[in-house]
């Protein structure tokens, strides 16, 4: 029993590092989300309390990691801009069937700016983005009031360098699961 | 609260005793104003004045470190505002313990000084110091003028710059801005989880303190004209929303309970409002908040981001940044918010305006071609110039007297995450004089405090 014990704590441990790893957020992230569905429809509830080595457990349906590998978790804008991109939309839509699958989970919509503009104008902008995101979930059946928003302006680059890549990588929304 | 508290950032400033000692230091003798020496600084590159700031006097060992001290300091502000090159003192041929009647002219003509700053520091039978100075003309050989302070010897430092500013006063015929202090963010840690505190320093880098721990992002703090207090934008709780910090109790609290995200807030010129945005669904639009009846009003309904609202020094207009027009310009509107029209129309995007105290500019922050710069333009919006250019300067804040700014400037930052320094600097009105701002730790968002009384 106590080695039993050991073992479903050591599978915990592993997939708390599996979340708070930045790398693998945005290795998903990077590819705008993906659908295949790495355990999206598993049942590694019961997976979990069996497996031994936590390696073979998938996300947990209705983690915020699953939500990342089904769904994709950020969104990205263009210079100075708010609107949703043909790519955010496809994330998006994602978004929207990942919450209505998990009615009680609910989320903060993150938005972000790059560093080519002041800091003031960049929390409004932030606040833009945020919102717009938060408006085509709410349009696609996501109720408001699992929705908040926060706008963090360019305080907290995802990808630091000045540059485009970083710049562009930078001007995002990020679906955060409370 | 006693907002209409003047110069409280004089902590128990009844110490100051200041005396223009008309008989004792013979103001009578002062020269006439218009007189050979005097600095014009409304030109552009100005040659600095020769000036020798001779170390001042004390019978005890204490008072004579004192004195010495106290120069280094009147020394190194009016080094620091450009327009005094200050005689280095191992050239001095007079003693300043012989200058105690009078100087020996000829021997300060030699090393080429056009002003001459003679004093002494004592200790009073209260165990007060007493610090007194005379502003020599070299050439006229005649006393330009005299003051003496009585404080608690903690104090000196702040004597000191008032004997600068004295010193500024009177040669350049504008206000001094030594004794002042400056809040801004302190940063420190990588990019991606920058660690940001509120910091308070003397305008010479001195007596720098940090006022929160860095638990939560602070940004964009701002003086208060007439109160010990600083307002800015914290995120705690995970709620950004402008707050009030009393320096004095060093109590936060939030200003007013609002359904969205406040910020960019600055005081009114009398103290008694806060104007800020408020972000609802999305929208920035400014509001001001009165500080003691709390009352709410709306100066702005547009869909456009309308922020970073500045209040003229008669508080009868104010000068904000929107990008209603498709990018973000400069407005101008008045104080109820009525007749709002566009002032920047030069190339590129414009932001951060700042009304001069003096209300005869606007400061701004300017974006073009990848470049960003400190700029001015008068407020119908003519007269654009630009004083600063480089990767990222952003945010001017004017001294109290109007002739100076100071802003920050952010390198940029490599792959490897190196690079990104950011650290305040300063520029002369003229464009002249650009120098980097002595902080402990890397530094954004300064805002200069307001004139003392």
């Amino acid at each position: 029993m106590g080695v039993r014990l050991l073992s479903i704590l050591a599978a915990l441990v592993l997939l708390t590092a599996c979340e708070t790893t930045p790398e693998s957020a945005a290795d998903s992230s990077g590819t705008g989300g993906t659908d295949s569905g790495a355990g999206a429809s598993r049942d590694v509830t019961s997976d979990l309390t069996d497996t031994q080595t936590g390696e073979e457990a998938g996300p947990v349906p209705g983690s915020a990691e699953d939500f990342v590998l089904f769904a994709g978790d950020r969104v990205f804008f263009d210079f100075d801009s708010y609107d949703i991109t043909a790519e955010g939309r496809a994330t998006l839509e994602r978004q929207a069937e990942w919450l209505g699958r998990y009615p009680n989970v609910t989320i903060t919509m993150e938005g972000h700016c790059d560093e080519r503009g002041t800091r003031e104008y960049n929390l409004a902008l932030g606040e833009r983005r945020a919102q717009a995101a938060k408006s085509f979930l709410v349009a696609l059946g996501v109720e408001e009031n699992r929705v908040t928003t926060i706008s963090y302006g360019r305080e907290r680059p995802e990808v630091v360098g000045s540059n485009e890549e970083a710049w562009a990588q930078n001007r995002r929304a990020v679906t955060v699961i409370n | 609260m006693e907002r209409a508290r003047r110069g409280w950032w004089r902590r128990g400033m009844s110490w100051l005793g200041v005396a223009a000692w008309a008989a004792g230091l013979g103001l009578g003798n002062t020269a006439p104003v218009g007189a050979a020496m005097q600095i014009d600084i409304t030109r552009g590159n100005v040659d600095p004045l020769p000036i020798a700031v001779a170390r001042f006097i004390g019978e005890q060992p204490e008072t004579a470190k004192f004195g010495a001290d106290i120069a280094n300091v009147v020394r190194a502000d009016l080094e620091r505002s450009g327009l005094f090159a200050p005689i280095a003192e191992a050239s001095f041929i007079q003693e300043p313990e012989a200058m105690r009647i009078q100087p020996r002219f000829a021997d300060w003509r030699l090393i080429d000084a056009q002003a001459l700053v003679s004093g002494a520091v004592s200790t009073q039978e209260d165990g007060r110091l007493k610090v007194e100075f005379r502003l020599w003309d070299v050439f006229a050989e005649t006393q330009m003028t005299g003051l003496a302070y009585s404080t608690a010897r903690a104090n000196w430092r702040r004597v000191a710059h008032l004997i600068a500013d004295a010193i500024y006063k009177r040669l350049t015929g504008e206000e001094g801005y030594f004794d002042t202090r400056v809040v801004y963010i302190a940063e420190s840690g990588p990019p991606q989880r920058r660690v940001k505190r509120l910091a308070i320093m003397d305008q010479d880098g001195e007596n720098n303190s940090f006022l929160t721990d860095g638990g939560n992002l602070v940004l964009t703090p701002r003086f208060s004209p007439t109160a010990p207090e600083i307002t800015y934008l914290s995120y705690f709780r995970g709620r950004p929303r402008v707050y009030v910090y009393n320096i004095d109790t060093q109590q936060q609290e939030p200003l007013g309970d609002f359904p969205g995200m406040t910020f960019a807030p600055r005081f009114s010129p009398d103290g008694r409002d806060v104007i800020m945005s408020l972000s609802v669904r999305g929208n920035s639009d400014i509001y001001t908040m009165d500080l003691q009846t709390r009352e709410v009003r709306r100066l702005t309904d547009h869909p456009a981001i309308d922020t970073s609202a500045s209040f003229a020094p008669n508080s009868a207009r104010i000068v904000f940044n929107s990008d209603r027009s498709g990018t973000q310009q400069l407005y101008v509107m008045g104080a109820d918010g009525g007749n709002p029209k566009r002032i920047s129309f030069g190339k590129g995007r414009y932001a951060t305006p700042v009304w001069s105290p003096r209300g005869d500019l606007i400061a701004f922050t300017k974006m073009h071609r990848g470049r960003f710069h400190i700029g001015v333009m008068r407020p119908d919006g003519s007269g654009e110039r630009l004083l600063t250019e480089s990767f990222l300067d952003e945010g001017p804040t004017w001294a109290p007297n109007g002739r100076v700014l100071m802003f920050f400037r952010q390198e940029p930052t490599e792959r490897s995450g190196g690079g990104g320094r950011t650290r305040l600097w300063s520029i002369d009105l003229t464009g002249y004089n650009e120098r980097v701002v002595i902080t402990p730790t890397e530094a954004s968002d300064p805002a200069w405090s307001p004139l003392i009384q």
